[in-house]
């Protein structure tokens, strides 16, 4: 594909002006001029200048499904970390059991992993998760990888179409977190060639046509089993 | 020692440079794998590791700032840094040099995207000749960029000093030592504004603003080099 090659910004780097571009995420105001503020890639199509980042943590937004981690049992409600700069809370009045008062030990414990929604991010950055939505619940068993979460739009693909490839052909059960915690579920060879494949896809998340390329490799091996 | 040894002999000092010659600089990023952002440093005979763990939330929980993020970097000389073994651990000079780079650090960093969070900074001199400071300032800029947090712009550092009646940039071990006056600062190339600001020995104020020129020209051309580091090592990323 010849496409314009993706430009790679640094902070301090000088994007445009105010009067012509609006300035879109990633970015700061400065006497009218718009500068990155992070490291990323430039996107400046539509109207604003975007930069989206290459490294950094989780920036939790509300409404996005995560998957957690307990770190902690408290007498009425659980911390958990969802690789964001916070730990955050999941109440009991946000889980479907009905748990008794210092009870909570017996439902989530230290190290068990939950996948979540977000329910609320206020001013001060504090944390509230949910398990009170269909398909979410704590998870009992598959595989959890992490990858950047700048890269998670990339492996669920457009509309999805990465994510559905690696379900096709794998017969893996997949479900990705914002927060780029991966969860895999299946045979020990889908396992392993889904952390492969995601693996390959985040190392050249920045090539065109990645979809094909890996539709192809995923044929191929296919292939070659039977 | 012997102070019969001249530290400038006919505009070349004791390693060979001219007075507005830097040392030589090489910068690599992202070292270490478990760090959010790391940067490895040799300026000179220095040799510095920076590492940021976070933002996270800082412990203990009396040190959070409800409105903004506070950052914690921490300085710390190897035992085998320098010739005769340092004692381990914090001093006072260490803890002095950790304050001033980490609120030279605070102006550039958009603190307010993580309000109660600490950002730690863990400068590591494993090599020392003179200017780790500012060595350390500049490793911890660029892996602060490395770490993927928001920054207004990235800060470097730089020292000049006064040897023999003359001033230069960039000062060595013995001139350090054996010369009159050091001077390191750290800037914010984009804007100019001065984050750090140093001066030890005594320097006339017409000496002054020539070492503040001096050093000042020096931060620029490190900034590029950082700069050039950070396109390194992310530009092979997006060639694939």
């Amino acid at each position: 594909m010849s496409q314009d090659k993706r430009e790679i910004v640094i902070p301090s780097q000088l994007l445009g002006e105010i009067k012509q571009k609006k300035a879109g995420r990633g970015t700061f105001i400065e006497n009218g001029k718009i500068y990155a503020e992070i490291l990323g890639i430039l996107n400046n199509d539509s109207n604003y200048i975007n930069v989206i980042p290459l490294k950094g943590r989780y920036d939790p937004i509300e409404k996005d499904l995560v998957i957690g981690i307990v770190q902690e049992a408290m007498s009425s409600s659980w911390l958990v970390d969802i690789n964001a700069a916070y730990p955050a809370l999941l109440h009991v009045n946000e889980v479907p059991w009905d748990v008794d008062f210092g009870e909570t030990e017996r439902y989530l414990n230290n190290g068990d992993s939950v996948m979540a929604k977000v329910l609320q991010v206020d001013r001060e950055k504090k944390l509230q998760i949910t398990l009170k939505d269909y398909n979410l619940y704590k998870l009992k068993d598959g595989y959890i990888l992490n990858v950047e979460p700048s890269k998670v739009p990339r492996i669920i693909g457009k509309k999805g179409s990465m994510i559905s490839l690696l379900k096709k052909y794998t017969k893996c059960r997949i479900f990705v977190g914002q927060n780029g915690r991966i969860w895999v579920n299946g045979s020990d060879d889908g396992i392993k060639k889904v952390i492969n494949t995601i693996k390959m896809i985040e190392n050249e998340s920045l090539s065109y046509g990645l979809t094909n390329k890996i539709e192809e490799l995923l044929k191929k091996d296919a292939k070659d089993v039977h | 020692m012997n102070t019969e040894i001249k530290l400038i002999d006919n505009g070349k000092r004791l390693d060979g440079r001219k007075p507005d010659e830097l040392r030589k600089i090489n910068i690599e990023v992202g070292v270490l794998h478990r760090a959010e952002g790391s940067c490895y440093l040799e300026w000179g005979g220095n040799k510095v590791i920076a590492a940021i763990y976070g933002p996270r939330e800082a412990i203990p929980r009396h040190t959070q700032n409800p409105l903004r993020a506070i950052v914690n970097a921490k300085y710390n000389m190897a035992a085998f840094s320098v010739d005769e073994r340092k004692r381990p651990g914090p001093d006072r000079r260490s803890r002095e040099i950790s304050k001033v780079i980490s609120e030279a650090l605070e102006n550039v960093i958009q603190l307010e995207k993580y309000p109660r969070a600490s950002i730690d900074v863990n400068i590591e001199v494993l090599d020392a000749e003179a200017g780790t400071r500012c060595a350390g300032l500049t490793a911890a800029a660029v892996a602060l960029v490395d770490a993927g947090i928001p920054m207004k712009d990235i800060p470097v550092a730089c020292a000049a000093g006064k040897i023999e009646d003359q001033v230069v940039l960039d000062l060595g071990k013995d001139e350090d030592n054996y010369g009159s006056a050091d001077l390191p600062v750290a800037i914010s190339p984009r804007t100019g504004e001065i984050l750090l600001l140093q001066m030890d020995g005594h320097l006339t104020l017409e000496e002054f603003n020539k070492a503040f020129d001096l050093a000042i020209k020096g931060c620029h051309i490190i900034s590029d080099i950082q700069k050039k580091a950070i396109m390194k090592k992310y530009q092979s990323d997006v060639e694939v």
